[in-house]
């Protein structure tokens, strides 16, 4: 429950508030970027909830903003900071971007839509496809009268009814991301894939769908023999559409899909995975003037993928100039903008390794080392800071890449079966696979 | 410009600027035009202007069929409603009528706006609306007139219960429609929450069935509500037990966070019941969800790892297996980083310790000095916590002390103090820790290296001449470090008498003559009078046997444990706080904090002379205008509904124990000095002055702000308040407090 929404520009100056319970002083907002800032003093953690004088803040960081929540009473932290995120991610679809212009541009219909989303400090409809319907930037003329759709109060809350298409077409996208921390020496300290099933779905009616995967313990639970591999998936969510009784039951995914993009699930894997872009790297410091980098990358997937977009990019010195590169392919920049090298190649095939040699020149004074006294992540009161990572922090050297067709868990779609018992149309689904990089961290040696 | 008209001018309502402008677009005769100024009256406040003063103009567009322009209105009905209490009778005829629309979207608006209007007037005329809505055949209505239910109980409660509401809400848990069923719930556990006598919200099996039912259909925040009631709910059987879990345990594939942690706090509170077999199932079921949160949105993730903590210290096992998950990313916010690193070490075991220290090396050579010193802390607690870890965690202590970062240096001693009160064996590292003497200069790794070098003594060859040292300046040291060196001398004398006699006298006597300290003072007595006895017998108090640490970890208090797991994904177990301890008590109680609310408001309006005689006059000139508008009988220009202070709208509030403890005689709030408004104020007596009226809320508030700061918890780590203090009634802590405040108030008269 929150008794009042702010969004706040980063100095903590209010753009727009809603009063939904009356019962805490507007003006308490005024000691936010106080205490905020007060507490950084303190300490360079600071929590993204807090009490003062019986008044709790909750709040999130996006953009140049802050989203904020009062509240007086013992509430559920998580659903009002969850709620705080879906007012961005509805907004984000409303007004492309949310930032301080767009809540100046649109203060109208954001009133509206927070009308709307929350009610007596309650979140209600947060389903952005919904409220569109009925909320929306062209005003009402006098005849058509908005009216709720149906949906909004439905047990199928996510789709309306009377959706008609002359071609009936469904798109799964299943996409990878591989999230990997490898020590300096070369050893995976975590490796971790995030798997999503993503759907573009353009069927009339109320569809109803059942998905199958190769899935391990469905084989299992079903007693059947499996040919082929089957994947045991960590944790599984779905989409609020997904009958999540019937997946314990019996693992069916069974659902009515909303209209439109939407992700259907997410799944985690926990197995060990070898990085499939394998970076070596040697730091070599010469007398302090110059420091040198060689990078040894590796494909270490079938020759038949391809990997496209390789970036890596490695950290170097804040005051490096001067930078010399040599490769055997792709293309390197320096990016002072953000202290590091940027290595590009266009395609990686399997199975392919290639090189890469960076010089830098070092100012010839130098500070003290990175382990200069005190610092405290460089947060120093500015209520700008916040959340970021600190300056000086270890910064690892990361891995992007795309690899189509290929997924690392060997996760496959089985079937996807379309019936809408009124309209009894033939439909056409689509199956795609890819493997992103996700949060790719190889900790940089210390130079020798 | 003459200077006649400017002394008119200065009498008029002002025909120039911005509050002018809008006026005249509120009573254009075009409907673009009214539009248009609407909008603007909205921008501007929004950008925080005060536009109270167009309330009548406003008020006169209510009567429109543009969905958006009468949202506009309403919105600004909401805001400035407390300022002009009178006028607000102006739109309950639209408000009714709109009530009974065609169309279900202006019929929820109004009775959902009617609620947010907390003033008397339309408190009266909402009787029928919300009876009707509440059996509205459109669920969209049905689910808003829900919680006008509770929006009502909040302004009137005897209303509330005297038209049957209550009872009518009770009926809505069995609606066909799952939104309706949740809102219904909801506002029902509010009631409940608020006032327990109403036994608003009392599950039967009956209603149990249906909540289980719905949840399965709700929207997410709908099963968020459910769950939360279920957590609540006490089975009456095992089997019903069993029963709610098996219906729950499918939410832990829900994808959004705050469900999940919802479900985990239903089944872990249902399962108790049942047998260890399905209990050890339930757990290992929980585990990929929990980790998974830590996939969330920072915030999210923060307020996961902070119940992981609790979930942890009652059942220690459950993520045994996922160190690697909590471990920390570089780009992690620091409020992440330190949560993972407490969990880390709870995790920690025989098996996976060689990891974890592997990676807690790696997080001391960062440059964020919290979180550093936290992972040196950690080594050390693993160190304790797991004997055979003890030995790499010394080396990897040893080597993080060469690097002489400061405060590194400092923590590594505090921790190796403590390593080795546990283990022995680890002499040997003690020459290197006293080379860094002079960098010390926090008092808690100065009193942790003089506890060292006190303690080991005759180990220590040049012990004499550290600690003669440190009483060369020992007037200068904080009390904690003083306290070490005395006890620290005493000990070097007692093991090394031959050439320490004056050293120790040389102490005791600036501890007892020089220091003004009683601690120190009363110390250093104790072992003057030991000394001076039998040496033996001193020995054998002063040298005696310690007993062994067990643990560097802090936990909670079994009590409050178990307290926080019921409040699982609340503010509550996100500070490790019981709720009644931030939930404020007297001046920032709840309800002091909503008559604050209130005041604010209706001050806003009384502060702003010029808008309020514009308004008035506006009224004055307008009037006959808005009654033939709105068509409803009017009685005049007088301010028609006598506010009666900060109670009219909450006449329970006034027997609330907070105000019945709090400063008698005092004026409940610092009022910014607006005596008018003290008048308008319920019971406070005739104020001398203004001024006089701000000071002892402000004198009482002292010992208010001292106890908020047990209630506010922003570093995350750190230790819970003592029992006494967190189980101990925050009330017993007020009469002190009030008692100061009102002798202060003697004082001042």
């Amino acid at each position: 429950m929150a008794s009042a929404i702010f969004f706040l520009d980063l100095k903590g100056k209010t753009l727009l508030a809603r009063n939904y319970r009356g019962d805490i002083p507007m003006s308490a907002v005024e000691k936010f970027p106080i205490l905020l800032s007060e507490a950084e003093e303190e300490s360079s953690a600071v929590p993204p909830c807090f009490s003062h004088e019986g008044i709790n803040y909750l709040y999130i960081r996006h953009n140049n903003l802050y989203l904020l929540a009062l509240t007086k009473r013992n509430t559920n932290a998580a659903e009002i900071l969850l709620f705080l995120h879906k007012i961005v991610e509805v907004f984000t679809e409303y007004f492309k971007a949310l930032e301080e212009e767009s809540i100046r541009d649109n203060f109208v219909i954001i009133y509206e839509l927070l009308d709307e989303m929350m009610d007596f400090g309650y979140p209600q409809t947060t389903e952005s496809k919904i409220l569109q319907e009925y909320i929306t930037q062209e005003s009402h003329k006098l005849e058509i009268q908005a009216r709720p759709p149906i949906a909004v109060t439905n047990a199928v809350s996510w789709r309306s009814e009377g959706i008609r298409y002359r071609k009936n077409e469904v798109f799964l996208d299943v996409i990878e991301s591989l999230n990997l921390l490898v020590s300096a020496n070369g050893n995976v300290l975590r490796s971790e894939i995030l798997g999503a099933i993503k759907m573009k779905c353009y069927l009339s009616g109320m569809p109803e769908l059942r998905l199958g995967l190769n899935d391990k313990v469905m084989f299992e639970t079903t007693g059947r023999t499996t040919r082929g591999k089957a994947i045991e998936m960590e944790d599984v969510k779905f989409h609020q559409c997904v009958r999540l009784s019937r997946f314990e039951n019996d693992r069916t995914i069974s659902f009515i899909p909303p209209d439109g993009e939407f992700e259907l699930m997410s799944y985690r894997l926990n197995t060990q995975v070898k990085p499939l872009i394998w970076v070596e790297c040697v730091v070599e410091s010469h007398s302090g003037s110059r420091i040198e980098y060689m990078l040894k990358a590796r494909a270490q997937f079938k020759r038949r993928s391809t990997a496209n977009n390789v970036e890596i990019i490695v950290p170097v010195p804040d005051d490096a100039d001067t930078p010399r590169f040599r490769t055997n392919v792709g293309s390197v920049h320096y990016a002072p903008e953000k202290s590091a090298i940027v290595w590009k190649i266009k395609q990686f095939g399997g199975g392919k390794e290639f090189l890469m040699r960076a010089e830098l020149g070092l100012p010839s004074v130098r500070g003290d080392d990175e382990h200069g006294g005190g610092m405290t992540g460089g947060f120093g009161g500015s209520m700008g800071g916040v959340g970021a990572p600190g300056k000086g922090a270890k910064r690892p050297i990361q891995v992007k890449f795309e690899i189509p067709y290929f997924t690392t868990s060997g996760i496959q779609v089985r079937y996807l079966k379309i019936t809408e018992p009124k309209l009894q149309y033939p439909s056409l689904p689509w199956v795609r696979y890819i493997t992103q990089s996700g949060d790719i961290a190889v900790r940089l040696p210390d130079a020798v | 410009m003459s200077a006649i008209n400017r002394i008119r001018g200065a009498f008029a309502p002002p025909r120039k600027g911005e509050t002018f402008e809008l006026r005249a677009g509120l009573v254009s005769q075009y409907a673009y035009e009214r539009k248009e100024a609407i909008q603007k009256t909205i921008m501007a406040m929004t950008l925080g202007k005060d536009v109270s003063a167009l309330f009548p103009d406003v008020l006169k567009n209510i009567a429109t069929s543009d969905l958006d322009q009468k949202k506009l209105v309403y919105l600004y009905l909401m805001n400035y409603a407390k300022s002009h209490p009178d006028l607000c009778i102006l739109a309950v005829n639209t408000f009714v009528q709109d009530s009974e629309d065609p169309n279900p979207l202006i019929r929820a608006l109004a009775i959902r706006t009617m609620g947010c209007i907390r003033v008397d007037k339309m408190i009266d005329y909402m009787e029928e609306p919300l009876r009707k809505t509440l059996r509205d055949e459109s669920p969209y209505v049905r689910k808003t007139a829900a919680i006008c239910v509770a929006k009502l109980f909040d302004l009137n409660p005897t209303m509330c219960i005297e038209n049957g509401f209550l009872e009518t809400l009770q009926e809505m848990i069995g609606d066909p429609n799952p939104m309706v069923v949740a809102n219904s719930v909801q506002a029902l556990s509010e009631i409940h929450e608020t006032a327990p006598e109403t036994r608003a919200l009392v599950l039967t099996p009956a209603t149990l069935k249906k909540l289980l039912m719905a949840l399965n259909e709700c929207t997410e925040w709908g099963r968020v509500t459910i769950l939360t009631t279920l957590a609540e709910y006490t089975a009456h059987d095992v089997k019903e037990s069993e029963h709610i879990c098996e219906r729950v345990a499918p939410q832990f594939q829900h994808v959004n966070p705050s469900v999940v942690l919802a479900a985990v706090k239903v089944v872990f509170t249902h399962m108790k019941a049942l047998n260890p077999k399905t209990v050890s199932a339930y757990l290992k079921k929980m585990a990929p969800p929990l980790v998974t949160l830590i996939a969330s949105a920072p915030e999210v993730q923060y307020v996961a790892l902070r119940n992981i903590d609790l979930l942890l210290q009652a059942n220690p096992d459950i993520l045994s297996k996922e160190l690697r998950v909590f471990f920390c990313k570089y780009n992690d916010p620091p409020y992440v980083k330190l949560q993972k690193l407490e969990i880390m070490v709870r995790i920690a075991n025989d098996k996976n310790f060689d990891q974890l220290l592997s990676e807690l090396k790696e997080y001391a050579l960062e440059v964020d000095m919290d979180f550093v010193r936290r992972a040196v802390k950690a080594i050390g607690q693993v160190a304790i916590k797991i004997e055979a870890a003890s030995e790499k965690c010394v080396n990897a202590l040893l080597d993080l002390i060469s690097t002489k970062v400061n405060y590194v240096v400092q923590e590594v001693i505090v921790v190796i103090k403590d390593i080795l009160r546990k283990y022995p064996g680890y002499e040997g590292v003690i020459p290197t820790l006293c080379k860094y003497i002079d960098e010390l200069d926090e008092p808690n790794a100065r009193g942790a290296l003089i506890w060292i070098v006190g303690e080991y003594a005759e180990k220590i060859n040049n012990a004499d001449e550290i600690l003669e040292g440190f009483v060369e300046g020992f007037l200068e040291e904080f009390t904690q470090t003083q306290l070490q060196i005395l006890t620290a001398v005493v000990k070097l004398f007692l093991k090394k008498p031959s050439n320490t006699q004056g050293l120790v006298q040389k102490v005791l006597q600036q501890a007892t003559a020089d220091n003004d300290n009683p601690d120190i003072r009363d110390r250093a007595y104790i072992y003057w009078r030991l000394l001076s006895g039998d040496l033996d017998v001193a020995k054998s108090i002063i040298l005696s046997q310690k007993p062994a640490i067990t643990t560097t970890v802090t936990s909670l208090p079994p009590v409050l444990l178990e307290q926080l797991l019921s409040e699982l994904s609340t503010l509550a177990s996100v500070y490790h706080k019981p709720p009644e301890s931030f939930v404020g008590k007297g001046r920032f109680g709840a309800d002091e904090i909503q008559r604050a609310a209130i005041q604010e408001q209706r001050q806003n309006a009384a502060e702003n002379p010029i808008a309020a005689s514009v308004a008035a006059a506006a009224k004055g000139g307008q009037q006959n205008n808005v009654e033939n508008l709105l068509d409803i009988d009017f009685d005049g220009g007088a301010p028609a509904s006598a506010e009666h202070g900060g109670g009219v709208g909450t006449p329970d509030r006034f027997g609330s124990p907070a105000n019945v403890g709090g400063l008698p005689g005092a004026p409940p709030q610092p009022s910014g000095g607006m005596a008018d408004i003290m008048g308008l104020f319920d019971a406070p007596p005739p104020m001398p002055s203004a001024s006089a009226a701000t000071s002892p809320a402000a004198a009482g508030g002292m010992g208010d702000m001292m106890s908020s700061f047990a209630g506010m918890d922003l570093s995350g780590t750190s230790a819970p308040p003592p029992p006494g203090q967190q189980l101990g009634h925050p009330a017993s802590q007020t009469p002190p407090k009030s008692g100061g405040g009102s002798e202060d108030l003697l004082g001042l008269f």
